[in-house]
């Protein structure tokens, strides 16, 4: 299967989300290394969602860009948003309590970072990792 | 089913043995602070080499085991971080700086003697 569907409603989802990716990822024929990046960095934005926002999904799935293919991860959320953007990116900077790693970290993590949200409708992450 | 805590002599060895929710690394620390008063012990090893993943929030519970067993006279040595969890930490910007880590649990057991050997010559 192509592509996954999976629900972060609770804390316990994190740790399926990230299992799943790094399924879907191992069946791509990611290499270990990167199989432990993107099962971090789904775990890092997956547990933001939690969080900060009562109930959110991610979708996993393959993406192909010519010779190339990756995963990509799409996370939503119907939470508060993020008002700075920019600011959320920023080492350091958190409001859940934890390190400010989470989105920075994860960007770090990745091939490909956007992050597209509306203050008071939700925040919509979409991360890629291409195979080397 | 909770992290297995084995009393080793003056030690603690726990295995995490699968990978656990934020609820689970929770309730295994304060397992194991409680264990430390329990049986009195002088350090405590943390195996994890069968983890996939440590993210900040497993980190950052390490870090706080560490931190609580050293304030409760016991000192924590994490075994066994494998390669590619190593690589992820270092690329997300984690350290478990201050806090004993070595290759295997063997290693840990010699650098916990070490410690107690240092006590009882300086102590």
């Amino acid at each position: 299967m192509d592509e996954i569907r999976v629900p972060i409603l609770a804390e316990s989802d994190v740790l399926a989300a990230r299992q799943e990716g790094r399924r879907l990822a191992n069946d791509l024929g990611f290499t270990g290394s990167e199989l432990a990046v993107i099962a971090t960095a789904i775990s890092e934005i997956a547990r933001n969602v939690v969080q900060h926002a009562s109930h959110g999904e991610m979708l996993l799935r393959v993406v192909r860009g010519g010779p190339q293919e990756g995963i990509v991860v799409v996370s939503s959320d119907e939470g508060p948003g993020i008002g700075d953007v920019a600011q959320a990116l920023q080492d350091g900077y958190s409001t859940g309590g934890g390190l400010g790693l989470g989105l920075p970290g994860a960007r770090r993590l990745m091939d490909e970072f956007e992050v597209v949200s509306r203050p008071g409708h939700g925040t919509t992450i979409t991360m890629k990792k291409w195979k080397s | 089913m909770g992290v297995p805590i084995l009393k080793q002599g003056d030690h603690l060895v726990a295995s995490i043995q699968s990978a656990l929710s934020d609820a689970e690394l929770l309730e295994f620390q304060d397992r194991l602070s409680e264990q430390v008063g329990e049986f009195r012990s002088r350090g405590v090893i943390i195996d994890v080499s069968a983890v996939d993943v440590l993210d900040s929030f497993a980190t950052r519970t390490l870090r706080t085991i560490a931190f609580v067993c050293k304030l409760r006279g016991a000192e924590t040595v994490i075994v066994g971080i494998q390669p590619d969890v190593a690589f992820a930490m270092v690329q997300l910007g984690l350290d478990l700086e201050g806090i004993a880590t070595e290759l295997d649990l063997e290693r840990g057991l010699a650098h916990l003697q070490t410690v107690a050997d240092g006590a009882r010559t300086y102590g």
